[in-house]
């Protein structure tokens, strides 16, 4: 053989209409669990301002509370929190064999009960933000 | 006959015919539209055979190192004549047989035994020989196995899979055979319905080129390879300190623990042998071995 040619990765996010189920829950357990991480280095960072008198930790909270964006983006971290959460009882199910051939469903039915969870606490998160 | 180079100069009326009704759609659709003719342009050959109602387009990968101005991997179009019952390596023998004898693919037993036909069918691993034409949309597009390298048009270099699969020693192994002349060593009936789908494994390699996590690392050993030694780890017939060689092999950190369960190998595998399942089974096995203390 003289020569080959490396076509490199082919199943860059270019092909993602082409993504099966378990490809999807996959990507989104990685992405969850990293913004996870990243979202408990501000939650040390907010908590550690009482270290510096209540005063300083409420003033925090409620000038935190007070934006918008942080109303928002405490929903979308609930909507990561709990797909994440069972995704991994998912997988947990799928590491005892359990269940493998219902993989793809009960992934769906992962993002379905997100997804009610998420919007049935909109109300709650949401409340005088506007 | 493609062996001529193309000449470039019937390309501009085609691609003008292909925008033109792509304006009046959506956005994503006009972006589509594009990068189809871009991918059209970059073929390079027009389209070999008649395009008409009882034909289908066939999009196959074209790459030969040896011949100049092939050396640019690119895409070649034929239409092939519909058929009643006709799988895609159907197709691509009679764009050999009728249009290139330049075409290279890997088959040989064309009913899914040998397994030397797999190739990325509209981006899935099928076999060649066992997807029927019927089943899928036009313009079919064949390409090699993602992962591996191209050596020629559809053929990949399997040395690296066979690599893998040697490493997990595929091969029934015995350490106190029966002691009686004419004694037979039996399998029971339960034993064998529990590594019957594991035997199925024709090496076509399609479960090890859709394992992402297999391209990136290259030490992985692969589902195809793990299957192969919960065949034999699973067979009741070899003894507990053979079990325990092979599953020391698989408890390792490029085994069973690359597996992150994104099922891509048992979605593509032409024999329906359920691979997670058993790297699933084989990482319990191992932990198992592990915590026995008594």
């Amino acid at each position: 053989m003289s020569q080959s040619y490396n076509r490199g990765l082919i199943e860059d996010f270019g092909r993602w209409r082409e993504f099966t189920a378990g490809m999807w829950a996959w990507i989104l357990h990685k992405f969850t669990g990293w913004v996870l991480i990243g979202y408990l280095f501000t939650h040390i960072a907010v908590l550690s301002t009482a270290l510096s008198g209540a005063n300083a930790y409420t003033n925090t909270l409620q000038g935190l509370e007070s934006l918008l964006l942080v109303r928002v983006m405490e929903v979308g971290l609930l909507a990561v929190a709990v797909f994440h959460i069972l995704n991994g009882v998912r997988l947990l199910f799928v590491d005892l064999g359990v269940g493998l051939e219902a993989q793809d469903k009960s992934f769906y039915a992962s993002l379905v009960v997100t997804a009610v969870i998420v919007l049935a606490s909109i109300p709650t998160f949401l409340e005088g933000a506007f | 006959m493609s062996t001529q180079i193309q000449e470039e100069a019937d390309e501009p009326t085609e691609t003008e015919a292909e925008t033109a009704p792509a304006e009046r759609q959506s956005p994503g659709d006009r972006r589509r539209a594009e990068k189809r003719t871009a991918s059209d342009q970059a073929v390079g050959s027009e389209p070999v055979g008649r395009a008409d109602d009882d034909t289908f387009r066939l999009k196959v990968f074209r790459y030969d190192p040896e011949v100049e101005g092939k050396m640019e991997p690119r895409f070649d179009d034929f239409y092939v004549p519909r058929e009643k019952g006709m799988t895609v390596l159907d197709a691509l023998i009679y764009a050999r047989d009728h249009y290139d004898t330049t075409l290279t693919f890997r088959h040989s037993c064309r009913q899914a035994v040998c397994g030397s036909d797999a190739f990325f069918v509209n981006g899935r691993q099928r076999l060649g020989c066992q997807t029927q034409i019927s089943d899928l949309e036009a313009p079919i597009r064949v390409e090699p196995l993602p992962h591996q390298d191209v050596v020629k048009d559809l053929v990949v270099d399997m040395e690296h899979f066979y690599d893998q699969m040697h490493a997990v020693e595929p091969f029934f192994q015995e350490d106190d055979l029966p002691s009686g002349d004419l004694e037979e060593q039996r399998q029971s009936r339960e034993n064998r319905e529990k590594i019957k789908m594991s035997t199925r494994c024709i090496w076509c390699g399609a479960c090890m080129s859709s394992c992402n996590i297999a391209a990136g690392d290259n030490e992985y050993l692969g589902p195809a390879a793990i299957n192969k030694a919960y065949r034999f780890a699973m067979d009741d017939r070899e003894g507990d300190d053979l079990k325990q060689h092979r599953l020391n092999i698989m408890d390792q950190e490029h085994g069973v623990w690359r597996c992150q369960t994104q099922f891509s190998c048992t979605n593509v595998c032409p024999k329906d042998i359920p691979l997670t399942e058993h790297i699933q089974e084989l990482k319990r096995e191992a932990v198992k071995q592990n915590l026995k203390f008594w």
